[in-house]
């Protein structure tokens, strides 16, 4: 039972970088319906800016958590403006393969500057502090990865459910020409859209290289298709759906390693994940929508 | 029924690839085109037959799948198994035909479920498959995990492959003619209309996916017998996305786009080698580049025909 409890909040704290990653996911394709193959990226570079900033600059932990989210946020924007925004209205497969070209570009951009070595952060930025309940151990990153993404997931809900810019988030991504017709800037609707995602991307890459301690410029590929197969599980464009996949996905992983094999840790994912879209397509939340002729 | 097999327009297409082949092979004996340059002739031609089978499925059928590097996965390793152990002609042909049959099956257990989703859903179920299909690879003893394998004897050879190819390229696009090819078409235009036409779409879906995945299961075996080794790595998702790179570029539903942008992508990755540190971020350049300034691909929905020459000739001629 321990083993099973400790299990399940290694698989909670996976599960919240995988919830953050697919909040951006879920997103987007909400609003422009684009499988933003980058995104997996972003996060990336959110772990490679705070590690530069602990290791050669000294910041602190949460100095550089939010560096990062700031660095990450802006190159959503940049990435939007120059890359997807001439697409908007072109069909989804030529969106996606630009989504795929600038995927390539930042992994192989960051691995010419940074070399393709694994980095590691500096030691001892959160302390070696680890809490005992009842046998579970739980150490100062799970807790630093539970509270981060709590506070974040508060933000967010707040921001899209209270703010001005959260009904006009919400409004684009039901009919984009109706929210136009009412007065709202859908350019910046999505652009403000994707700051977003790619600060809570950031977010999961700083909290990732933290726990695991190692970053490389290609770790981004695989977490990026789970946490998107995590948005999709929860119901794509539905945000509470996103985190609850997010934790889904990363506790059904853990669980696999624990008392399976973990070679097959992957397989589990794609299991679900074809699994969720012939029972329920529309995903854990969402709603069937009748096809109108 | 002779007359029809033997028209005008075929005999061009007949003489036209017999040209190619000729002009090829003679440039290859002389040494214009050495050994070097033959992978990338090679690596072009096994690409011409996976776009266009991709192309069947997503320019002419209008599903979306990202799981093509599955298929073509289950063609290798079919191949370079039975090679390995009868290393001639008649152990690759064997071997095409198991990874025919395997991918065929794979093909229909993908497709019953999943061609019920529309669009993205699609596209990401098959994006599920084929990376299951390279974990169990990389999982069995007979593929031997993650080393994959080696000592595969070379025996793809030139005029096998040109034959294969210009095999692949018939048979993709008198399908999409035929009366099935063209039920393809209207589920493509709009899959609520055909099926209220009483077109069965299941069917031809599953028929057009099934097709496709074959074809990419020979040009895996093509690729398994010309490269002496395969690793797991190689069947990724990244593949697929190289495919789908080549039919969007060359213009959904046009086999002429298909076989230029597979020509084209193949030489811009021989030119790439030079630079090997940036090669992948001035390919990501150029994708987006060419996704910004044709998004319609290169030839759209047009295709090359011999029927479209002759006739304007005709005409050119009527008018004199």
């Amino acid at each position: 039972m321990t083993q099973f409890l400790q299990q399940l909040v290694n698989g909670l704290s996976l599960g919240s970088i995988y919830a953050l990653i697919a909040l951006g996911y879920t997103m987007v394709y909400g609003i422009i319906k684009l499988i933003n193959f980058a995104h997996g990226d972003i996060y990336m570079l959110g772990a490679f800016v705070a590690f530069y900033a602990t290791r050669y600059f000294q910041l602190n932990f949460f100095l550089a958590l939010i560096v990062a989210m700031l660095f990450c946020g802006v190159l959503g924007v940049v990435i939007e403006r120059i890359a997807y925004k001439p697409l908007r209205h072109a069909t989804r497969i030529t969106a996606l393969i630009t989504a795929m070209g600038v995927s390539y570009i930042l992994e192989y951009g960051t691995q010419f500057l940074a070399g393709s070595d694994v980095k590691t952060f500096p030691e001892g930025l959160l302390g070696n502090l680890t809490l005992e309940l009842g046998g579970v151990r739980i150490s100062m990153q799970q807790i630093m990865i539970f509270a981060v993404t709590i506070l974040l997931m508060l933000a967010l809900t707040y921001i899209v459910n209270r703010t001005r810019m959260g009904r006009a988030m919400r409004a684009v991504s039901v009919d984009e020409e109706a929210a136009q017709l009412m007065g709202i800037s859908v350019d910046r609707t999505i652009s403000f859209t994707f700051l977003l995602g790619s600060v809570l991307a950031g977010a999961a890459g700083v909290l990732v290289g933290v726990y695991y301690n190692s970053i490389n410029p290609l770790m981004g590929m695989t977490p990026g298709l789970k946490a998107f197969i995590a948005a999709v599980f929860g119901g794509i464009g539905i945000i509470p759906g996103a985190m609850i996949g997010g934790l889904s996905i990363g506790i059904a992983e853990t669980l696999v390693i624990a008392y399976g094999s973990s070679l097959y840790k992957d397989a589990i994912v794609y299991v679900i994940l074809i699994l969720i879209l012939i029972i329920k397509p529309a995903g854990l939340l969402g709603k069937h929508v009748k096809e109108k002729v | 029924m002779l007359k029809k097999y033997f028209s005008k327009e075929n005999i061009c297409w007949i003489i036209f690839a017999a040209v190619i082949f000729t002009l090829i092979t003679f440039l290859m004996n002389v040494g214009v085109i050495g050994s070097y340059y033959q992978i990338t002739l090679y690596n072009i031609c096994i690409n011409v037959i996976l776009a266009v089978s991709l192309n069947l499925i997503i320019g002419v059928c209008g599903q979306f799948s990202l799981g093509h590097a599955g298929f073509m996965c289950i063609g290798a390793y079919s191949a370079a198994i039975v090679v390995r152990s009868m290393s001639n002609l008649l152990g690759f042909a064997l071997g095409v035909g198991i990874g025919i049959v395997i991918s065929t099956i794979a093909a229909l257990i993908v497709s019953i479920p999943t061609l019920r989703l529309r669009g993205d859903y699609l596209a990401i179920a098959t994006l599920g498959f084929s990376e299951i299909i390279r974990i169990i690879v990389l999982n069995l003893k007979i593929t031997n995990g993650a080393a994959g394998l080696s000592g595969i004897a070379k025996l793809t050879t030139w005029p096998l492959l040109f034959v294969l190819m210009v095999a692949s390229i018939v048979i993709v696009t008198n399908f999409s003619r035929s009366r099935q090819g063209r039920a393809c078409i209207s589920i493509r235009e709009d899959e609520i209309a055909s099926e209220a036409m009483g077109i069965n779409t299941t069917r031809y879906k599953t028929t057009a996916f099934v097709i496709g995945a074959a074809l990419a299961s020979v040009a895996g075996a093509l690729y398994a017998c010309n490269f002496y080794v395969i690793k797991p790595d190689l069947f990724t998702f990244n593949k697929s996305i190289d495919i789908l790179v080549m039919v969007v570029f060359g213009g959904m539903g046009s086999m002429t786009g298909s076989v230029i942008a597979a020509a084209f992508i193949g030489v811009l990755n021989m030119l790439l080698q030079n630079f090997s540190s940036i090669r992948m971020v001035i390919y990501g350049v150029v994708l987006v580049a060419i996704m910004i300034f044709r998004p319609g691909g290169l030839l759209g929905t047009k295709e090359f025909t011999f029927s479209a020459l002759l006739h304007r000739k005709r005409k050119e001629k009527g008018r004199k």
